[in-house]
């Protein structure tokens, strides 16, 4: 499953991160961010339209990402949301 | 070429050491540049304040230390224009020190680049800053033993309040005597393939133990706040709201305040000026009293307007709010080609375009920025405020000036909109979407204050030459040949010669005028008309209420928001574009908008009916 599928407010852990059109200056980017595997990540909301996610990555980061971009990152869920 | 030792170490035979600040953006390089040098950077709360380098110097141990502030990176492997500079840095010049500055809150994923920096060879110390931050959510972190893993000292740091500030202080004091070399790293791609590409176990080695995140923060303000300024409905009103109660705030504050400018710069006039020019020859006393003394005082009279609106500019700056309003408005700057960055630097351009400009380094793709720096010269900056609500406050006499205002800055924002819309298929990109959103944070009292004189000196360095030279020369040509007046003199000439470009969109020769030499810089529209009417700020107003309808006054207004930017943010976007024929083509562009924008605004008014 991808970040852009996870509802707003529920927790996931990042698998990986793939590469993307952008090669590896995204990934890279997202890494520099926090975006690792096995770090905690959550939703806290989705702008509408289609517009970005505010996301939370560990305890304290909390970034931007449009949809095309969350596409990149896969997480995996326990099944367990909120 | 391969990459030995990492770095070069060249025994230091230069006068000057040189210590360098680095770490990712928006971590407090600069705050902390400030305090260490006295020095005024720029800061504010948005990663990729500072873009280029800057300097200063002060004296540790009877000696000349050069610091530098650099722009904020990510990866020393950056591909974008601010992170260049960086590597520029790094390759070109050696340092003695570098001073690594992490937000000590998410050290978790920050402390990469002390890494990198450690695997590099070069000499640092690391500041894990903001540690007040840390405290709050509870991130704990044995610094001691995160020195010892590390091999390098290591501090908490509060640059912004100053605690730790002292000890940091004494061992970067204490690192510059020990240091006997200079280091440079003369192939650093090949340095930071080799060595500096650490892996997340290497990251986890160093923190686990001697680091402790908070595994669920407490709901804390900025997340109360974003609930509000976030939400999916209210978050747009709530921004037009603010915007709009800002320069409501500017309108009614900052008018009065002007008058009380107007009765110091009069009482200057008859007071000085006249009685010591008095001996001089007619025309001398004409030159002085009313070419330039007119014309500064009227733009001086604009000075606590400015302070008042810079001081708010710095406190929206500060806060947090600006990535907030890029989130709120990412979806439709992509349909327009542009991103929530590009919303930010219209905002950033309301103070004045030309840092909006360069901020626009932190892109990575050259035709988003160009899109970007093509709409950013729209942004009604602070020098355009000057003349609007000049021109409104004389012909708008009751209390809705603020909304004729108000609906120049929405209008800025059409311009853009119409712009990005028109050229997206030109300037065509795939910039991913990714932005820190710091939390929200509260100036100090003394940093609003520094950000308000710091405009005033701006305006006396200003005064002292375009604005200066702007005046000298309306005088010179609305006096000249000698003995002519009005519209005989060689402005009133020129005034008329473009009449019939200006007529059919409402601007009379005097204005015309005004407008030629506004092309220097925008403030010299407000002093070139005291100079053109040869009379003081308050005389002018009646004129000008006299003379202007008001259609014709925003029809003037329109066209002094789009057309040719100032002598300054020409240069800017000369040297960010690289390019003379994007900068042409912005020129001639933002011209031809201008006109066509005022020509439809007045001639449907006229076929209105409205006079
Ligand atoms: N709470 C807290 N805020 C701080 C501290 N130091 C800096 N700040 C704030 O953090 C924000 C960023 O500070 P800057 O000095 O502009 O950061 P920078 O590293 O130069 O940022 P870039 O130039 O964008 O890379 C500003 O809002 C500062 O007021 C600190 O010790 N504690
Ligand atoms: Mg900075």
């Amino acid at each position: 499953m991808t970040l852009s599928e996870l509802k707003p407010g529920s927790l996931a852990i990042v698998e990986s991160v793939q590469l993307s059109r952008h090669g590896q200056a995204l990934a890279k980017r997202l890494e520099a961010m926090g975006i690792v595997p096995n770090r905690p990540i959550r939703v806290l909301r989705q702008a509408w339209f289609g517009g970005p996610l505010h996301i939370r990555v560990g305890s304290t980061t909390e970034i931007a990402i449009r949809r095309t971009e969350a596409k990149m990152v896969l997480i995996q869920t326990n099944g367990t949301t909120n | 070429m391969n990459c030995h030792s990492g770095t070069t170490a060249i025994k230091a035979t230069k006068a000057v050491k040189r210590v360098a600040l680095i770490g990712m953006p928006n971590t407090g390089k600069s705050t902390l540049f400030n305090r260490l040098t006295g020095a005024t950077a720029f800061v504010g709360n948005w990663p990729g304040v500072t873009v280029d380098l800057l300097q200063a110097h002060i004296n540790i141990n009877h000696e000349t230390v050069e610091f530098v502030d650099l722009p904020g990176i990510y990866d020393l492997n950056g591909f974008s224009e601010d992170e260049k500079v960086v590597q520029y840095f790094l390759e070109s010049f050696g340092v003695d020190l570098v001073i690594v500055i992490l937000n000590a809150a998410q050290i978790d994923r920050q402390i990469r680049i002390a890494l990198q920096i450690k695997a590099l060879g070069l000499p640092a110390i690391i500041l894990l800053n903001m540690a007040d931050e840390a405290k709050y959510y509870g991130v704990e972190i044995q610094v001691n033993e995160l020195s010892k893993r590390l091999e390098l000292p290591v501090f908490l740091l509060s640059a912004k309040y100053g605690r730790g500030y002292e000890r940091a202080y004494r061992e970067i004091c204490q690192k510059l005597a020990e240091s006997v070399t200079t280091h440079k790293i003369t192939n650093l791609k090949n340095c930071l393939s080799e060595k500096a590409d650490i892996s997340v176990e290497e990251m986890e080695n160093i923190l686990t133990g001697a680091v402790q995140m908070p595994s669920q923060i407490a709901v804390n303000i900025t997340q109360q706040i974003d609930r509000i300024l976030l939400h999916p409905i209210l978050g747009l009103p709530l921004f037009f709201a603010g915007m709009f109660a800002v320069f409501w705030v500017v309108w009614n504050v900052g008018l009065p305040s002007q008058d009380i400018m107007d009765k110091i710069t009069g009482w200057l006039q008859t007071n000085a000026i006249e009685p010591l020019v008095s001996p001089l020859p007619k025309l001398a006393q004409d030159f002085i009293v009313n070419g330039l003394w007119g014309g500064l005082a009227t733009v001086a009279s604009f000075v606590p307007l400015l302070v008042l609106f810079f001081m708010i500019m710095a406190v929206l700056e500060d806060s947090g709010y600006l990535s907030r309003s890029a989130y709120l408005m990412d979806a439709f700057m992509a349909k327009l080609g542009l991103d929530g960055r590009s919303f930010v630097m219209q905002m950033m351009g309301f103070g004045c375009n030309v840092p909006a400009l360069m901020g626009t380094r932190v892109m990575r793709s050259k035709a988003l920025r160009l899109l970007t720096m093509l709409v950013i010269p729209f942004a009604l900056c602070a020098a355009r405020l000057q003349v609007f609500v000049f021109i409104i406050a004389a012909v708008v006499p009751n209390g809705n000036g603020v909304l004729v205002l108000f609906s120049l800055y929405l209008l800025s924002f059409v311009a853009a909109i119409v712009t990005a819309a028109l050229f997206q298929g030109v300037f065509k990109n795939e910039e991913p979407f990714v932005l820190e959103l710091p939390p929200y944070r509260v100036p100090t009292l003394k940093h609003v204050l520094l950000r308000g004189w710091g405009e005033v000196k701006q305006f006396l360095t200003r005064a002292s030459g375009f604005i200066t030279l702007g005046c000298v020369a309306v005088w010179v040509v609305t006096n000249l040949p000698l003995g002519a007046t009005g519209l005989n003199t060689i402005g009133g000439q020129i005034g008329q010669f473009l009449s019939p470009i200006m007529e059919p969109i409402g601007i009379n020769p005097y204005l015309t005028l005004a407008l030629l030499f506004g092309v220097i810089a925008k403030e010299v529209v407000v002093g070139s008309l005291a100079v053109i009417y040869g009379l003081g700020a308050d005389a002018v107003t009646n004129q000008i209420a006299g003379t202007v309808t008001f259609i014709q006054a925003y029809s003037f207004c329109i066209f002094c928001l789009l057309y040719t930017p100032c002598l300054t943010t020409t240069a800017t976007l000369f040297n960010e574009a690289k390019s003379w024929k994007f900068t042409l083509f912005a020129l001639a562009y933002s011209f031809g908008l201008a006109w066509v924008a005022s020509f439809i605004f007045y001639q449907s008014a006229l076929a209105l009916g409205f006079k």
